[in-house]
């Protein structure tokens, strides 16, 4: 299988925590001439959206995820011939043999699936598993896993130990592991009208891969596809419609389970008189309007205060790793933003806030936010915050719980600004009821780490700064 | 085209040279009157006269000095040893002042030292050295080893262009021994370029000079056993082809490096790390090298023979890679 003249495009890695990305849009077709850094497609991660550049010069030969498919970062996704190489024809349905759970076929028995489970509109499991037992290598039975067949095994999810071996010692060789794949994919290759075909009723008996002289060129290589749930296991019930998840949405769902299994959490809540907060942003807006072009919200205001006040709690900005405290001299601040579309949200980090004044934190989260809704944040402006600021007051809410941004301790909600009949001391020290803006903040913080009286601390001190804000101190 | 053995390529293609600039001008011992203890510049004195074509004492200091000041001047010298083993006598003059001239006053130096190098005919240990990884070694030159005629002429005219100090490494023992077909015109060869000698997909055996053709014949001996071997002849090892290495390695993923050199600190070992660094992932086999053994080279015939690399030596090896 000489694949010396193509190169294979891989699924990027965009961002240190990114695992697996989402092919939105291939902008080039099988035949398609590409240049090198040309964009060839576009991917979709839980953090952001890109488009990918070509990684090098010639003809588009086969794309082998398709649209609309989730793969690990690393995956080969599409291959670039020779300019004059003849493309193979792309799949017209998503490539079939990525329905097979590929990297745990080796190990596990194939399972007839439950009888009540509707039956898949794609094929099932090829019943090529359980693989045949190699013969056995001569001397301790161990053999050598050279990087060449290590990294093979890898991109296609194969145990090098199930691979029948004719090198020195029953060694599995690059073509050893080449001739296994591609008997292998062809073997999982469905027949043209899937839907008829009987579901394996019981596990099959072992199947001896088609002779490896198959021919390796005609074979699409199966990628790696360890997809959590396989689209297409849900159906809908009359009235009911389904739509993919995105991986925007799987990462959300991924993270709130986690964190909710890792966080004790606990809300504490607060309110505070927004008054002078009120009045001072009455006169400075118009001035960052005019001199910055910055529009000045409250989220500035109350992040600002945020930032001051984290440096006398540093637990609150800090993390729990291993059995470890992390207490930090910055304050990364994580605010989320909400998408346009409604379907998302995402979470900037506006990085060493406690070197911002008022202006650079209304800066730096009007320009996030507005990259944010853009999607064209960078990879790295989504990671590494260390507190987090939630809005879900826009819509009125006056109180909520919400989940803490792993692995931060502590994140803080801001709600909707309302005047209230308060009760205020006269100049006489008379209580008299006063109309005032008042807002709810809360504090969710993981008790493990924060305890209760700590978090009112906090509060109390946030509140005092909010409500004896002073234009010359900021 | 005509057909040429390799030293008429040389020859030849010398006399278009200077022909063609009459900056370019020979020197080194007995190459006037003489014309060349390997008969190379025969006949160029009549033509080219006393002045272009000088007979220097026997120093190859004053070889190389020499010729590194007239290229100071303008001039584009190309300097004969009587053999590679002699310009150890030049170490200085070339290592010291040619090689580090323009990058410490950004003057060229545009010499070439021809170097009759290798063995195969009983020259013993001061005449049948290959000590081109010496001067791969050194930032500053370049390294030339043509495994053909086509490519003796066509690199020694790239050479001889080439504003920096070039090692012309010349085969004396292809020098009568092979004759290919050579184009007539002027032609240059640019440096860094390997050449596939011989396609196959099994494995790759990287080599230059005279080694190129003991591969050939050992891969034309597995290709009867049904193995193919790509025998890829790097022609120049500063700069060295890279990229097209690494390309062979990704293919075959079994590689043997093959030199006449002795085997410690030759130029094999750069090009195994160089694999190992940026190729790992693709290795299905360890990195074979076949080089001569760490001695100097013995006199007696089949004592040199079992020094210098045979094609029963690298079908051996190949045989063993093939089969990892």
């Amino acid at each position: 299988m000489s694949t010396g003249t193509q190169i294979e495009v891989v699924m990027p890695q965009m961002g240190v925590s990114v695992s697996e990305g989402t092919i939105t849009k291939w902008l080039k077709q099988p035949g398609d001439p590409v240049a090198r850094d040309e964009p060839l497609l576009e991917i979709s991660t839980d953090k952001v959206d890109t488009e990918v550049p070509s990684p090098g010069e010639g003809v588009l030969a086969e794309i082998l995820v398709q649209e609309g498919e989730t793969v690990e970062v690393g995956t080969v996704i599409a291959r670039i011939g020779a300019a004059g190489a003849p493309a193979a024809p792309a799949p017209a349905t998503p490539e079939p043999v990525a329905e097979a759970p590929a990297p745990v076929a080796a190990e596990m028995p194939p399972v007839a699936p439950p009888a009540a489970e509707p039956e898949p509109p794609t094929a099932p499991p090829a019943p090529v598993q359980p693989e045949p037992v190699p013969a056995a290598p001569s001397g301790n039975g161990k053999t050598f896993v050279s990087p060449v067949v290590a990294r093979i095994a890898a991109e296609h999810g194969v145990d090098p130990a199930v691979v029948p071996g004719t090198g020195t010692g029953g060694r599995v060789t690059k073509k050893d592991i080449l001739a296994y794949i591609a008997s292998r994919a062809h073997a999982a290759a469905p027949p043209e009208a899937p839907a008829e075909t009987p579901p394996p009723e019981a596990p099959p008996s072992p199947v001896a891969p088609p002779p490896a002289q198959a021919p390796p060129a005609a074979v699409a290589p199966a990628p790696v596809a360890p997809t959590p749930p396989p689209p297409g296991t849900a159906e809908a019930a009359p009235g009911e419609t389904l739509e993919p998840m995105n991986a925007m949405r799987r990462g959300i769902a991924e993270h709130m389970r986690r964190s909710l299994d890792t966080a004790a959490h606990v809300t504490s809540a607060i309110e505070v008189d927004m008054s002078r907060v009120v009045a001072l942003r009455q006169k400075l807006k118009p001035v960052f309007e005019r001199d910055h072009g910055v529009n000045l919200t409250y989220l500035a205001f109350v992040a600002r205060a945020v930032v001051e006040t984290l440096k006398d709690y540093p637990w609150i900005n800090g993390e729990i790793r291993g059995e470890q405290i992390v207490t930090r001299r910055f304050v990364n601040l994580g605010f989320a933003v909400e998408l346009a579309d409604g379907k998302g949200l995402i979470v900037p980090v506006l990085r060493n806030a406690e070197t911002l004044n008022l202006l650079g934190i209304a800066k730096g989260i009007a320009d996030l936010a507005q990259r944010a809704r853009e999607k064209k944040l960078l990879p790295d402006e989504v990671q590494g915050g260390t507190f987090t600021i939630t809005n879900p007051g826009g819509y009125g809410t006056f109180h909520g719980t919400p989940i803490i941004s792993q692995p931060q301790s502590a994140i803080l909600g801001t709600y909707a600004l309302v005047k209230r009949p308060w009760v205020v001391q006269d100049e006489l020290g008379n209580d008299v009821i006063a109309i005032r803006p008042i807002m709810n903040l809360t504090l969710t913080y993981d008790h493990r780490l924060v305890d209760g009286a700590l978090a009112g601390r906090f509060l109390r001190d946030l509140r005092e700064r909010l409500e004896t804000w002073d234009e010359t101190s900021y | 085209m005509a057909e040429l053995t390799y030293i008429q390529a040389i020859s030849e293609g010398l006399r278009q040279e200077m022909r063609r600039d009459p900056r370019v001008f020979v020197l080194g011992e007995d190459v006037g009157v003489y014309g060349g203890a390997f008969k190379v510049t025969l006949g160029f004195q009549e033509e080219f006269g006393a002045w272009r074509v000088i007979d220097t004492p026997l120093s190859e200091t004053a070889i190389v000095g020499g010729a590194t000041g007239a290229a100071l001047m303008g001039l584009r010298p190309v300097a004969e040893m009587q053999f590679a083993d002699f310009v150890s006598c030049a170490w200085d003059q070339l290592v010291t002042v040619a090689a580090k001239q323009f990058f410490r006053a950004r003057t060229p130096i545009p010499i070439v030292l021809r170097l009759p190098s290798g063995g195969g005919f009983s020259g013993g240990p001061f005449h049948s050295q290959n000590p081109e990884s010496s001067f791969a070694h050194i930032p500053g030159l370049k390294v030339v080893c043509p495994a053909t005629p086509e490519d003796a002429k066509g690199l020694l005219a790239t050479s001889i262009e080439d504003p920096n100090p070039v090692l012309f490494f010349e085969h004396k023992h292809l020098y009568r021994r092979i004759k290919a077909q050579v184009p007539d015109e002027r032609y240059t060869i640019p440096f860094g370029q390997a050449r596939v000698h011989r396609p196959g997909d099994d494995a790759v055996v990287v080599t230059w000079g005279a080694m190129v053709h003991t591969a050939a014949e050992a891969a034309e001996r597995l290709a009867a056993e049904g193995t193919e071997i790509e025998v890829l002849d790097l022609r120049t090892l500063i700069p060295w082809d890279e990229e097209r290495v690494l390309e062979s390695v990704r293919r075959t993923s079994k590689v043997l490096v093959l030199h006449e050199d002795t085997r410690t600190g030759g130029f094999g070992a750069e090009i195994a790390a160089t694999i190992a660094e940026k190729a790992f992932e693709d290795l299905d086999a360890p990195i074979v090298r076949v080089a001569a053994p760490d001695t100097p080279v013995p006199f007696s015939p089949p004592l040199e023979k079992a020094f210098i690399p045979q094609v029963e030596d690298v079908v051996d090896a190949l045989r063993k890679l093939v089969a990892y």
